[in-house]
């Protein structure tokens, strides 16, 4: 085998593309399809954010015209003051916009993209033009769904699960082009997201570099495989559903119209046996960064490494059978619901063993709080809360309290804004010198951390109070019922607190695109980390290494005895290592 | 690796690190796992949409030409023994035959995709459309004197356009591979005895295709 030369279609051997739409546009380079992702998903992120002030107007100051609303049309703010029908479309695009085109793409997108061959010692992806072709059919989905806010009547306004049949039918949502460019934009997504996962799957199958054995992988890339997976299996459903939500508003079928015998449910039942997949998609790429960098800050190799792994699997397994407890308020046989309800409540022990093991690192390491570990830290601190509060929707009798409360909403941003977006801020500042060649603010960073986390607590902890309270989520104006009266200095305070919030995000905007020209020169190993990527110049150059380095040990020996620094690369060969076997072909893949 | 029938076994190309396949056929395989899901949707959403159905389902024989479309599975499944030919002509190293063969799953492939759109137009024409039966058209008599369930027709209409409708398009996007593969590698030779990932991987698509409308073909047009 050995005599056969390698014939590749991988990007190495090839010269660095030299023209500049071949390397910055339709690159297919993996890097820059991350750097690609990244700018596009934090244009999503702010947009997200946009809307989501205008929603927080509104609950704070109920019919009171908007500062800056008076450029609104007619149609949706007259006078600056927002009506019903946009308030719809905002909660709809803002859960829209922030799931599909901020956090995941962020996560995945950006950091699969740019981490996993980086990683593992490979020139590029598997399938480098696959991969571009991935990023531009999210381009597209996100400029669909973007083009939707300005088209006659306004976005979707089903709310993001787009439950039927007020997504399906247009004379009950008020919304015909806005719901079926939602549909074509969704479509599309799922496509790039397929492609990207079969991407990083057989990149991470076959691709690492000799000696990069499956257990010495970081838990980054782990986390990021087992998200692969998840997406590869979860978004074809969502496909599924949308393309048959798509025919019934575009050519008459009845999926989910009742009166012609369609089921609204069965809407339901496919959104969420995505959906619950969806929020691990959504977790459990920053958790795995998030272990990479407690590791780093505390100068100890993370705790409990295999467990890590079987919890990163256990919860993804998991994820599929839990998917009912979404739906304990749509009607379901009670035995099914306790089912569901038992098999969600076992989701909180490999969640803990995690915790508990980013303590146990933590635990008498030598702790170095620069920005990132302070953005894992709070990771961890908000993903407890975010945690805990699943626990009590995933009691059904609980469950029938504060379904579709502020409960609800103040659950899903502690584990999606404190969990995956702190951890999301903690990376790109990480990753930022290998991606740009410059360090981000030391000082900066720590300022929009501290404002972020204290503002980011102020907005969202009291409307678990509103939720027990009975406040429904996506209303659109809470001073109508007597009962929820009391409670708006509460909202008025959270509305205060999130423009604050808002505006110290301009922070981490300015930083970023400061340190881009002005920010410090990034030495090459910036953290002192054990990654491949850190053996590389910073920006890596296309096709990574000219040769493909050999990896010795795990990518978490901090503090080890055996040499003078307090970490020890992956690729440094100590006296004792023995050379990594190439297997069979010898191909440098 | 060190086993020596695996290693006789094993295509004469490198794999890649990893498990012992190239990564265009593990990609395939993966790619392969999403197509499952994706069906899964659809034929889960007629299972449930079926059994909870307000009333009978209509016989497919009524509305469906079932000898018509027993014959184009026939032909798709031929189509897959000769997609079979054109692998083992190329591991063989016999390029001749593998332009034969795949020309001959290409030409079964575009006459399925054919034959179905003469299905649908036909169906079409009495008055089978996704939304249900046509007024006063030849089905709508049928719904009339009762020979078929007026409660359920929009649901059979949505559920075998959707169904059939998507593996239509799978069986076009095969035929489109294949024809690309067929003009701008096959037939410049770039395919060996060494090489022929690509011959390969197309293949693991196309059999996928025909399994999944074996089981469509009995769940619809069948029972």
């Amino acid at each position: 085998m050995t005599t056969v030369a390698a014939t590749h279609d991988v990007g190495h051997g090839e010269h660095a593309p030299s023209g500049f739409w071949r390397k910055y546009i339709f690159s297919t380079d993996h890097k820059t399809i991350g750097i690609q992702f990244l700018f596009l998903s934090l244009f999503f992120l702010l947009l997200g954010g946009i809307l989501a002030m205008q929603m927080r107007w509104q609950l704070g100051f109920p019919g009171k015209p908007m500062p800056g609303g008076g450029i609104l049309p007619e149609s949706m703010a007259p006078g600056g003051v927002i009506l019903p029908e946009y308030y719809i479309q905002l909660v709809t695009m803002h859960g829209t916009f922030m799931v599909f085109f901020a956090i995941m793409p962020l996560l995945v997108g950006v950091f699969a993209n740019f981490l996993i061959p980086l990683k593992l010692g490979a020139h590029d992806m598997a399938f480098p033009r696959i991969n571009m072709a991935s990023f531009w059919f999210a381009f597209a989905a996100g400029m669909v769904m973007l083009a939707s806010l300005f088209v006659p009547e306004g976005a979707a306004r089903a709310g993001w699960t787009m439950y039927a049949p007020l997504s399906a039918r247009p004379d009950l949502s008020g919304a015909e082009l806005g719901q079926k460019l939602w549909s074509v934009s969704i479509v599309l997504l799922g496509l790039s997201s397929i492609l990207g996962s079969l991407n990083y799957i057989t990149t991470i199958i076959n691709n690492r570099a000799p000696g990069m054995t499956w257990f010495r992988m970081p838990l980054s890339v782990w986390s990021l495989f087992i998200t692969a997976i998840l997406g590869l299996l979860a978004l074809p459903v969502l496909s599924g559903a949308a393309i048959m939500l798509l025919f019934d508003q575009t050519i008459g079928t009845h999926f989910f119209d009742p009166p012609a015998g369609g089921q609204p449910l069965l809407w339901q039942h496919l959104f969420w046996f995505f959906g619950h997949p969806e929020v691990y998609i959504l977790i459990l790429p920053a958790m795995g960064m998030v272990s990479d960098i407690i590791a780093n800050g505390s100068r100890k190799p993370i705790f409990g490494y295999h467990s890590m792994v079987f919890a990163i699997i256990a919860i993804a397994f998991l994820g599929w059978i839990v998917w009912g407890h979404h739906m304990f308020m749509s009607g379901m046989n009670p035995t099914l619901g306790s089912s569901f309800m038992i098999s969600t409540m076992v989701i909180a022990v490999p969640s803990a063993i995690k915790t508990f093991n980013w303590m146990g690192t933590m635990w008498r390491g030598n702790l170095r709080f620069h920005v990132p570990m302070m953005h894992a830290v709070a990771f961890v601190a908000m993903f407890v809360i975010g945690g805990l509060s699943g626990i009590f929707m995933a009691a059904t009798p609980v469950d029938m309290h504060i379904h579709d409360t502020y409960f609800i909403v103040a659950h899903l941003h502690y584990v999606l804004f404190g969990g995956s977006l702190f951890a999301l801020f903690g990376a790109i500042t990480y990753w930022y010198p290998k991606m740009f060649g410059r360090m981000m603010s030391e000082r900066w960073g720590k300022i929009h951390f501290w404002l972020t986390f204290v503002f980011y607590n102020l907005v969202f902890f009291p409307m678990h109070n509103l939720g027990m309270a009975g406040h429904m989520r996506r209303i659109y104006d809470p001073t109508q019922y007597d009962f929820l009266k009391p409670l708006q200095p509460l909202n008025t305070f959270i509305s205060v607190c999130a423009f604050l919030l808002f505006a110290s995000q301009a922070i981490f905007a300015l930083n970023f695109i400061i340190s881009l020209f002005r920010g410090q020169k990034a030495p090459q190993n910036p953290w002192l980390d054990n990654g491949l990527e850190w053996t590389l110049p910073n920006p890596a150059p296309h096709g990574n290494w000219a040769q493909i380095p050999s990896v010795y040990r795990g990518p978490y020996e901090f503090s080890s005895p055996e040499v003078e620094e307090d970490y020890l690369p992956q690729t440094r060969k100590l006296p004792t290592d023995r050379e990594p076997a190439v297997l069979s072909s010898g191909a440098p893949s | 690796m060190t086993h020596a029938t695996a290693s006789l076994m094993r295509p004469p190309f490198p794999a890649e690190r990893g498990v012992d396949a190239h990564n265009l056929k593990l990609g395939m395989w993966v790619f392969l796992a999403s197509e499952v899901m994706f069906f899964t949707a659809l034929i889960g959403s007629y299972v449930i949409l079926r059994f909870g159905a307000p009333g009978e389902w209509a016989k497919p024989g009524v509305v469906l030409n079932i000898p018509v479309t027993a014959f184009n599975t026939f032909l798709l499944i031929c189509s897959s023994v000769s997609m079979v030919k054109a692998f083992a002509a190329i591991s063989d190293g016999d390029q001749k035959m593998l332009k034969v063969w795949l020309l001959v799953t290409i030409i079964g492939g575009a006459m399925f995709v054919g034959i179905q759109a003469y299905e649908y137009t036909h169906l079409i024409h009495r008055g089978f459309l996704p939304s249900g039966v046509r007024e006063g058209s030849e089905l709508a008599e049928l719904v009339a004197n009762g020979t078929l369930p007026a409660a359920t027709m929009g649901l059979y209409g949505s559920t075998f356009y959707a169904m059939t409708g998507f593996h239509g398009f799978h069986v076009t996007c095969g035929v489109v591979a294949m024809a690309y593969l067929y003009l701008f590698r096959v037939r410049r030779g770039k395919y060996s005895q060494q090489d022929y990932r690509g011959i390969e991987a197309v293949g693991l698509y196309w059999h996928f295709v025909d399994l999944v409308w074996i089981i469509l073909f009995t769940i619809v047009y069948l029972i």
